[in-house]
């Protein structure tokens, strides 16, 4: 992704004003912008959704197929997710093979589903060693105005607990809904001089030295971490991070309820 | 092997260590004859080769950067580095690995003075037992220094895990494999964080002491890293503070 182009002085604004307390938006430290989940937007798919994050928007596509399990885990379904940062989301994306920043997005969201135990694999076995469900996530970036990594990941779990298993297809019985464990969360936070912020917007990501992903579980425990960027963090403020993430997971993840 | 009942047995690892023990870890500085700089790397059973080539031109053209030098990381792992034949070439993960290994440096690296040029860091794992990310960084930073690249400090690396529920240093492969936690954590000499990730389950408060864990493990590293290039080099060269050049001698 070729860079977006910022100019200094809009970097020294952000700058200035989170060392007042303050941002471009007016938004709090740790407020998000609005979020909507909408779920069962693509009636192809065995489950879908349309998540915005303000003016960022992705689509989130499921589906699921028989196919063989890996040889170590012959009882157990099988994870694949994809993330694509397709040119019309943003002036800055190319086409072609995903760049280590798709892959990068694509591989985090994987790993809070997986990590976090979302989806009961151990379910999805049709014959042992022989036949197994393949769980297909892909994720389509629609509007990339900042925050992509909460977007996917909330897109993704929506996406999940709205997935029916499309037995009936494939001659094996009734559909039934995908069996759920979790639902992870991720919340994403930059630094800005001495200020944490969390859902940073495209300039204040554009600015940002570094950010910090975090996916907790249900319970509020970690299933996993990622920085990106090459700023540093104190373990103070990774520690810092790592508590409020966990809290404001609990309002992101309100958001979901009530769907399947 | 299969999963053994007990990861910690009497408070020691199944390789005797306790939470706290490293693996052995070997450094050795400049064993390439080609490149600018290199280190070879034994960290408990992984092996890795690192070499930096550069400041050089960058190619192609357009990566170039006209005020700062580019800062290239390629992490690779050997076919035969593993259990299971490794398909050559480099996938999703050592494209993430290589991406945060890259930001894990670059930060450390004194770009603004090769403008239009390219540093590039080459890291094979030839061997891998668990934390072969953090192998890599470790090696790849005393290379950069071997090569002369002007740096502001080292980085260091170490993964924390956590296994029979216990928070433990360092995890070697068994541990990896049965393990419910493994947070990679690198560090510069100013304390400072500057890669984080995280899979698996761990509490805020087992998280809280991993990282501090990590800390104090990088504070090691980084003493073995600074005695690697001083037995190269044959003196200290990375003194605490910068001592100020007087009467304009240089200092050979």
């Amino acid at each position: 992704m070729s860079e977006d182009v910022i100019a200094e002085i809009k970097r020294d604004y952000i700058f200035s004003l989170a060392a007042q307390g303050d941002r471009a938006d007016g938004r709090k430290f740790d407020e998000y912008r609005p979020i909507s989940v909408e779920v069962g937007v693509i009636d192809k798919a065995e489950g879908s959704s349309r998540v915005k994050i303000g003016n960022t928007q992705v689509i989130v596509g499921v589906k699921m197929q028989p196919g063989e399990p890996f040889p170590d885990t012959p009882d157990t379904g099988v994870i694949i997710t994809n993330l694509e940062l397709v040119p019309l989301a943003s002036p800055t994306f190319e086409s072609g093979p995903p760049r280590e920043d798709a892959i990068e997005l694509a591989r985090v969201t994987d790993r809070g589903v997986r990590e976090s135990g979302a989806i009961d694999l151990s379910k999805l076995c049709i014959e042992s060693g022989q036949k197994v469900w393949m769980v297909f996530i892909d994720v389509h970036v629609l509007d990339h105005d900042g925050n992509l990594m909460d977007a996917a990941s909330l897109g993704a779990i929506a996406a999940l607990k709205n997935t029916k298993v499309p037995n009936t297809k494939f001659g094996l019985g009734e559909d039934v809904p995908l069996p759920l464990n979790d639902v992870p969360v991720a919340v994403t936070a930059i630094n800005v001089g001495n200020a944490i912020l969390l859902d940073p917007s495209l300039d204040e990501g554009n600015v940002a030295p570094c950010r910090l992903t975090v996916i907790t579980n249900k319970e509020g425990a970690l299933a996993g971490m990622q920085k990106s960027g090459v700023g540093t963090l104190t373990p103070d403020q990774i520690k810092y991070i790592v508590h409020i993430a966990s809290e404001k997971a609990n309002v992101l993840r309100e958001k979901l309820e009530g769907i399947q | 092997m299969s999963k053994p009942e007990k990861l910690i047995v009497d408070g020691k690892r199944l390789d005797g260590r306790g939470p706290f023990d490293m693996r052995p870890i070997k450094f050795t500085a400049g064993v390439l004859k080609r490149a600018d700089g290199s280190c070879y790397l034994e960290f408990g059973g992984n092996k890795v080769m690192a070499a930096v080539y550069g400041p050089r031109e960058v190619h192609p053209r357009h990566m170039q950067n006209a005020s700062r030098a580019i800062v290239r990381y390629r992490y690779n792992m050997a076919s035969f580095s593993v259990e299971e034949r490794k398909r050559p070439g480099p996938d999703r993960r050592s494209i993430e690995i290589s991406k945060v290994s890259r930001e894990a440096l670059e930060g450390v690296v004194m770009e603004e003075l090769y403008p239009r040029s390219a540093i590039d860091v080459f890291v094979e794992i030839l061997q891998a037992d668990a934390g072969s990310r953090v192998a890599g960084i470790n090696a790849a930073s005393v290379a950069l220094a071997d090569a002369g690249i002007p740096m502001k400090c080292l980085v260091s690396a170490v993964a924390v895990g956590k296994i029979d529920g216990e928070v433990v240093l360092d995890l070697n492969k068994d541990e990896d494999n049965y393990g419910s936690a493994d947070l990679p954590i690198a560090m510069n000499q100013f304390g400072e964080i500057t890669l984080c990730q995280m899979d698996g389950h761990l509490t805020e408060e087992e998280f809280g002491r991993a990282l501090d864990m990590a800390v104090d493990g990088c504070k090691k590293i980084h003493e073995l890293q600074k005695q690697a290039l001083i037995e190269k080099y044959g003196q200290d060269i990375t003194p605490d503070v910068a001592q100020p050049i007087e009467g304009g001698e240089t200092n050979e």
